[in-house]
């Protein structure tokens, strides 16, 4: 792999930039692999990274039915933070943090991670009931996270509305100063680029159309592009597809694909910092490196793949942005799109065993999937590599949804983005 | 200075009266009908920006919504800055204040441009993600410097005093811009009757018309245009919006209009106008009419002021009567392009040359421009540009019939302008909104929208008809089109005659060939707001960056404030030709909303502040008020949280209710519990399926609590029902959850239970509230009603229908605080009167008004449940230690029984609540704090529940506490221990909830 | 947003009038404790969220109040047609018969 440096852009400056190699190979498939890993975002992407980086399975596949990164990947809110309240999901999370903390060195690649620092709102008394809840629980489990009061939140956001004529006045905040936002397509690049120089295969506008089931024991895929190629696991990493991709095992999954939406100003002069959540009023703000407002918006009720949502959603959000920041209200929107969020009714993940041997799926991350990206991928890689599930993966078994021990992130704290 | 470039007549201006404005803190002239850019270009304005990787010195390089270049800090005071505007669609206002938004120290003289010329050659695209990653943990440092660049205009820092408005319509054909086509399909619904929107983004209708020489009956083009608009105008079922942007196409012919109100006039809008508005339309039908963008040629160093677009040059001379320079050199690859010349030459400037990048044209614009005596010269191209902050000459050299390659030797002319033309891209970005995807189409070089499902339509430019007959033509028909399927019958419209000139065929070329690779070429602009040049994305393509989604995220073309409105085409063009593939091949990038952008304010219109969400107030509300209490929000609930006297503390005033009602009598306004009336002779078999408990054996005139759960087992709302009548009943719920409670009762009822004979309906308001509650409480309602209230008479958890206070009522004897309490409902609108009637008569009572904190302290000293507080969807009523309120009896396999027999649910060690007595008396258990039974224990240290309540309480002189702890239950007199963030660790007893008078003896007498 | 028709009420109104609550023709087992806990998790939260044709269950809770089903493509949101509960869907995909 070329190594990337200042040294390098000024080296290659030298010859106009033409002998820049390709970040990743366009292979042609083998007919058997290890491990295929259906989906190219961060999450497969990064499962194959450390499958073959940690794990050393290199004999892996990545089949993306678009293009790496197309999915939530390239259209969340970049949103990093760990300070989840339960144990399970905490520690998945925290996890992942860990990860991203040394992620640009580790793959030679800028993520741009920025620890700028993440405030959760509270507006009402239960509010801040549930953040004191959740800051405690994330102390003891070794996560930073303080309980703030309307001055201290004040401080680090001085253009907000801290007063208490607003409509729902903030009343406090949670804040996880490891906390920030990462540029998201970095992260998919980065890891495809990683994976490919350990040996992996990836291939782009390659669809899944069937799994090869042979006697309950997944065997491989089917594809639009290669005809069949043969695995001896495979790992369905396809976020808002992943109900698609169960139904051609046969099974249903506890899920729901919904949009979510997102847009941003065009791009002002900085003025915000950190990044700033609400789930009572209900939108999340922050302000890109370019300069762009970047605001995230909830998820519309109905199941949805066509990556867009309605209006009245995007309405609400702003109201919202602006009951926060009303010096906002001149700033102009340039631009909404969507993502497909695939929900689980806990609001967590599954990382899991299938119904089929030798089948495995990461999903439902719902709102919670871009923060989770390496963590999620290093678990996932470390039970695909040796057949049995992480420890940190375990409780997030599909099969938590028959015997009810479900790990209920929506309980204290809402909507968790 | 003078307006140089304005011309003694023509265009659409009014010389008459002319306007002062600031730009960049000098004072200029222009005059009425001008917009910000033609004014700038008129007095002779060259740099108007610096670009945002390189800044590089920009000029205006069009007319319209896809400038790039021109974006400008508007607004004279601070509340009224508006960043970001784009200069060729802010109308001229006397007294107009603008600036460029970046440049230090002035757009004209900026040092960062040395940084860019030095700089540049590194920052490819992509150089970020190559470096600043060492060392670690520097990333931040060096983001802040990187962070100084970020942003166009600034937002302002003062509220903004303007209003905003938003209006619903309905239509029934909605016609998206008014150039020929857009008036034809509006005149064509309009006259068969149709209710018509026709919107245009700007102030005045006619689209290209506005600026053409063209004549339509053989009358200039305009008159054709005011009596279209005249008749329209007429018409009283046709809705004009000029000044009104489509910006959003939504699903189920869903649009939203960005109506400009006031813009035009100064930056504050006059009282009591609203700045702007936003429609939001639901069209039966739409036609797209949206016209083309003219897409420039990509070459050598095109981004120095004085480069345009062939088009905008010919607007700006026949529209504002602006030309924008004094010599010009023409590259075009169609006929089209010739009209700028001959517009240019017409206004008394000198035209250098055409550069017709096709080998042989022929045909009836060369030969025009043959006679006007101008050099054309054919089968070569503009290969690059000289001059820094203006044009100063270009270099023309013969290109290869594919347009490949450069064969031939250089020529230079001396000129200060350079107008391209590489054909038209149809704009069909709203087409695109809700996921169509656009076609490819070889004839015009261009997409054309897609299939769509949505009852939409396309006509003129926007579908690749170029001809002003034939874009009238197109519109009609499609006016017709949907006139028939809306079932109308529809009237035919005439097109007016034109003269048609024969076309030469165009040449597909996007990317100019230079005489070195495009690597060592000088920089060749794709989209100008980004810096995105051809080599960059030739390199991003060759890094394997191959998907066109993945060139757009790698480069950032088309991220700009005019996403890509200019360069999309081309970069798609280039990159296809980079990777050897055909342009649909390539694919096109998803359209997204908004086309141009949209005002926070428009989108959020009135509801801001009181009406961000709805306040909801009880009848006693103004009491409440009159009295000092702190509010606490509830929902959309103000309710009471506690009444401070003059010089209390909140702890001091929460003590004083509390001790008042235990010791005498207190009063509660529960009016906003929810409150459902459930009447039907199945009502009572239907309370047994939804609540845990048993619900057949209770008698009219009593009152039982019961717990709702979900079909999971866990407990999610509480309350207690009345049975009015036998087949009557009055259900409370929470305050938060009465409108999911009762959408859950309909759910079941409607899908599950429709045999059942059962009716909600939600009364939560019809209804005041207030509890009195204390020893005295039943001396204190004895006096205002005639009704025998004794305990025999009127036992603990019955209810009576009586008057209170001269009105009727009904009198519930339940209890939240553990205390005789009688809960008076009455009707809303005697609320007050009531409760005054209360205080009057209590007043030798001490009858102290509680609010929601008291209520919690009360019912917490009782061990009583708050659901949302102490629950949180993760408790089952086993949890609670309430499996006294399950009936596993009931014949009907109730929701929530199978949920809370499940695996999980029955196991061992599941968190339960209990009491929680504090070692020390005097410390009160922060509300959150996480307990765990090894205070000492390493971090991650094993957790086991969280404090769900925790008061002082001043009855029992000590603090009291409530939470989860795993298997609580079973461990009563055991130590947790509460490590908090000061460092105090809590050690606390688990004990039972119920803190007061355990037998109930208070409260059932 | 949404333009629904309302099978009670007769006419379109905005999907803000409207809450959506999930696939539709799901039916309370009638005997729950018969059930082992996998057939009652199955009940509780599996679900077929399908890519094109979907049966899903709406409220009209700020109009009538009545529940009704629709048949809508998930990707193209179209809505294919609008039924009473206790109905049937006419339009159904060939891999997802009800």
């Amino acid at each position: 792999m070329q190594h990337y440096s200042g040294f390098g852009l000024i080296k290659h400056s030298l010859s106009h930039h033409e002998n820049w190699q390709r970040a990743w190979r366009n292979p042609t498939p083998k007919k058997q692999y290890d491990v295929i890993v259906i989906g190219g975002g961060g999450h497969g992407l990064a499962t194959a990274y450390y499958l073959a980086k940690e794990f050393g399975v290199t004999n892996v596949a990545v089949v993306e039915k678009g293009y790496l990164g197309g999915g939530n990947t390239g259209r969340n809110t970049t949103i990093v933070r760990s300070n989840y309240l339960w144990d399970e999901a905490a520690h998945l999370y925290e996890h992942a943090m860990g990860l991203w903390e040394g992620l640009s060195q580790d793959l030679n690649y800028n993520v741009m991670f920025s620890q700028r620092g993440v405030l959760n709102l509270g507006h009402t008394l239960q509010d801040m009931r549930d953040i004191h809840r959740r800051v405690n629980a994330n102390r003891l489990n070794g996560i930073d996270s303080e309980a703030l009061d309307a001055k201290q939140v004040q401080e680090i956001v001085p253009h907000m509305d801290c007063s208490a004529n607003t409509r729902y006045p903030v009343l406090g905040a949670s804040w996880q100063p490891r906390a920030g936002v990462a540029r998201h397509d970095a992260v998919a690049w980065g890891y495809a680029r990683g994976a490919d120089a350990h040996g992996v295969d990836i291939f782009q506008q390659t669809e899944v159309t069937d799994l090869i089931i042979e006697d309950g024991t997944c065997v491989g895929v089917r594809t639009n592009r290669y005809g069949d190629i043969r695995a001896e696991r495979v790992g369905s990493v396809t976020a808002g597809n992943s109900s698609v991709i169960a139904a051609m095992g046969g099974f249903e999954l506890p899920l729901e694909s919904h949009p979510l939406q997102a847009l941003v100003s065009e791009p002002v002069k900085p003025i915000l910092d950190t990044v700033v959540m609400s789930n009572h009023v209900h939108g999340y703000i922050s302000q890109s490196d370019k300069g762009d407002l970047v605001i995230g918006a909830g998820i519309d009720g109905y199941n949805g793949y066509g990556q867009r949502g309605s209006f009245p959603t995007i309405e609400h959000t702003l109201q919202a942005i602006l009951e926060l920041f009303p010096i906002f209200s001149r700033v102009r929107m340039n631009r909404q799109w969507g993502g497909i969020v695939d929900t689980c009714p806990d609001a967590c993940p599954i990382i899991s065993e299938t119904p089929i041997k030798n089948l495995y799926f990461n999903c439902g991350w719902g709102t919670g999937g871009f923060k989770a990206t390496p963590g999620s991928g290093h678990v996932f890689a470390a039970s695909l590599a040796k057949g049995d599930m992480h420890p940190l993966a375990k409780p997030f078994s599909m099969f938590r949804f028959h015997t009810g021990a479900l790990v209920d992130e929506h309980g204290a704290a809402g909507v968790a983005h | 200075m003078s307006q140089k470039n304005r011309l003694q007549s023509g265009g659409r201006i009014n010389r008459d009266q002319p306007m002062s404005f600031v730009y960049n803190g000098k004072n200029l002239q222009g005059f009425e009908g001008d917009t910000l850019a033609s004014a700038l270009l008129a007095n002779g304005i060259d740099v108007v920006g610096r670009s945002f990787k390189y800044s590089r010195p920009r000029g205006i390089m069009a007319a319209g919504a896809e400038e790039p270049n021109a974006i400008m800090q508007l607004g004279s005071t601070e509340a009224t800055q508006v960043p970001n505007v784009r200069a060729t669609q802010q109308e001229l206002f006397d007294g107009l204040v603008s600036g460029a938004v970046n440049g230090w120290p002035s757009v004209d003289t900026d040092l960062m441009s040395y940084v860019g010329k030095v700089g540049g050659k590194i920052m490819p695209p992509g150089f970020y993600y190559k470096t600043f990653m060492f060392p670690q943990n520097m990333w931040e440092t060096y983001e802040k410097f990187i962070r100084k660049a970020a942003g166009l205009g600034r937002t302002s820092y003062e509220t903004d005093p303007d209003l905003y408005d938003k209006v619903n319509q309905h239509c029934d054909v909605l016609v998206v811009g008014a150039g020929p086509a857009g008036l034809a399909a509006a005149l064509t619904a309009a006259r068969s009757g149709a209710r018509v929107i026709l919107a245009d983004e700007q102030s005045e209708f006619g689209g290209s018309l506005l600026s053409s020489k063209e004549t339509l009956d053989g009358a200039p083009a305009d008159a054709w245009v005011s009596s279209t608009v005249d008749e329209l105008g007429a018409n009283k079922d046709v809705v004009l919006l000029p000044r009104s942007t489509v910006n959003g196409y939504h699903d189920h012919n869903f649009l939203t209009i960005h109506e400009r109100c006031t813009d035009h006039i100064a930056d504050k809008a006059p009282t009591g106008k609203a700045r702007q508005r936003l429609h939001r339309v639901r069209a039966k039908w739409v036609v797209l009419a949206t016209g083309a963008h003219e897409r420039p040629l990509v070459f050598g160093n095109n981004d120095v002021p004085g480069c345009m677009v062939a088009n905008a040059v010919s607007t700006y001379i026949n529209r504002y009567g602006v030309v924008p320079g004094n010599e010009l050199v023409l590259m075009t690859t169609n006929d089209g392009g010739y009209q700028a010349a001959f517009d240019w030459h017409e206004a008394g400037r000198k035209v250098i040359a055409i550069v017709d990048t096709r080998q042989s044209p022929k045909g009836a614009c060369v030969a025009k421009a043959m006679d006007l005596g101008i050099n054309v010269i054919t089968g070569s191209a503009v290969i690059d540009v000289a001059g820094a902050k203006r044009v100063t000459g270009v270099s023309v050299a013969p290109i290869s019939a594919d347009g490949d390659m450069v064969t031939g030797s250089v020529t230079k002319l001396g000129a200060d302008t350079v107008a391209s033309s590489g054909g038209w891209s149809p704009v069909i970005h709203l087409a695109g909104h809700c996921g169509s995807r656009p076609v490819w189409n070889e004839e015009i070089l261009g997409f054309l929208a897609g299939p769509t499902v949505e009852k939409r339509l396309t006509a003129g430019a926007a579908n690749g008809e170029y001809t002003t007959a034939g874009a009238i033509a197109q519109g009609i028909e499609a006016a017709k089109t949907a006139i028939d399927a809306l079932g109308k019958s529809a009237v035919d419209v005439v097109v007016p005659a034109t003269e048609a000139i024969a076309q030469y065929p165009a040449m597909t070329l996007f990317h100019v060939p230079h005489v070195k690779r495009t690597a060592l070429a000088p920089k060749q602009f794709v989209d100008y707001q980004n810096d995105v040049t051809a080599a960059g994305i030739e390199l991003s393509c060759r890094e394997g960056f191959e998907s066109i989604e993945h060139v757009k995220r790698y480069t950032a073309m088309g991220f700009g404030t005019d996403q890509g409105k200019l360069g999309n085409i081309n970069g798609m063009a280039i990159t296809a030709k980079a990777l050897g593939k055909t342009i649909p091949e390539t694919g096109t990038t998803m359209f997204r909303p908004n086309y141009t952008p949209v005002t926070f304010g428009a989108i959020v219109g009135r509801d801001r502040g009181e009406l961000f969400d709805p306040e909801r107030f009880t009848a006693m509300h103004s009491w409440h008020v009159a009295n000092g209490a702190k509010f606490e929000d509830v929902g959309q609930w103000k309710r009471p949280w506690y009444f401070p006297k003059a010089g209390e503390t909140m702890q001091q005033s929460l003590d004083r209710e509390c001790l008042a009602t235990r010791e005498s009598v207190g009063i509660l306004d529960a009016s906003t519990l929810g409150k459902i009336d459930i009447q039907g002779k199945d009502a009572r078999e239907f309370l047994g399926r939804v609540y845990t408990n048993a619900w057949a054996k209770l008698a009219v005139g009593r009152c039982r609590y019961g717990l709702m759960c979900g079909e999971d087992g866990m407990v999610f709302d509480d309350g207690v029902t009345a049975c009015l009548g036998d087949n009557h009943f009055i259900m409370t719920t929470t305050t938060g959850g009465a409108a999911r409670v009762y959408e859950w009762l309909e759910l079941y009822h409607q899908t599950e239970w429709p045999e059942l004979e059962v009716y909600f309906n939600t009364v939560t308001d019809h209804w005041a509230t207030m509890t009195i509650s204390g020893p005295n409480s039943r001396k204190l309602i004895a006096e205002l009603t005639d009704y025998d209230v004794s305990a025999e008479n009127f036992g603990y958890m019955d209810w009576r229908e009586m008057t209170v206070a001269g009105v009727p009522a009904r009198v519930f004897r339940i209890s939240f605080t553990g205390e005789m309490s009688f809960e008076i409902n009455v009707q809303a609108n005697f609320g007050l009167h009531v409760w005054e009637k209360l205080f009057e008569a209590g007043e030798k009572y001490n009858l102290t008004p509680y609010g929601t904190e008291t209520m919690h302290i009360l019912r917490a000293e009782k061990g009583f449940i708050i659901a949302g507080q102490d629950t949180d969807g993760s408790v089952h009523p086993y949890d609670l230690g309430m499996g006294w309120a399950v009936s596993q009896q009931k014949p009907f396999s109730f929701i929530g029984k199978r949920g809370m027999a499940r695996e999980d649910c029955v196991r061992e060690n599941r968190k339960q609540l209990v009491g929680l007595k504090t070692t020390d008396p005097n410390v009160v258990l922060p509300e959150g704090a996480q307990g765990v039974f090894d205070p000492k224990a390493p971090i991650p240290m094993p957790m086991v529940g969280h404090v769900t309540s925790s008061y002082w309480s001043a009855n029992l002189g000590h603090s009291i506490a409530m939470g989860l702890v795993k298997g609580g239950l079973d461990r009563m007199g055991e130590k947790v221990y509460y490590p908090l963030a000061d460092g105090r660790v809590i050690e606390a007893e688990i004990c039972s909830p119920v803190f007061l008078d355990p037998a109930g003896e208070r409260q059932n007498v | 947003m949404f333009h629904i028709y309302c099978p009670h009420c007769c006419e379109h109104r905005e999907e803000e009038e409207f809450h959506v609550k999930g696939q539709a023709h799901i039916a309370r087992p009638v005997d729950p404790e018969a059930l082992s806990d996998e057939e009652w998790g199955n009940y509780l939260y599996f679900r077929k969220n399908p890519r094109g044709l979907h049966h899903e269950l709406w409220v009209h809770n700020a109009g009538c109040r009545k529940f009704f089903n629709v048949t809508r493509d998930t990707v193209t949101y179209e809505i294919k047609e609008v039924y009473k509960v206790g109905e049937q869907p006419s339009v159904v995909s060939p891999a997802d018969k009800v």
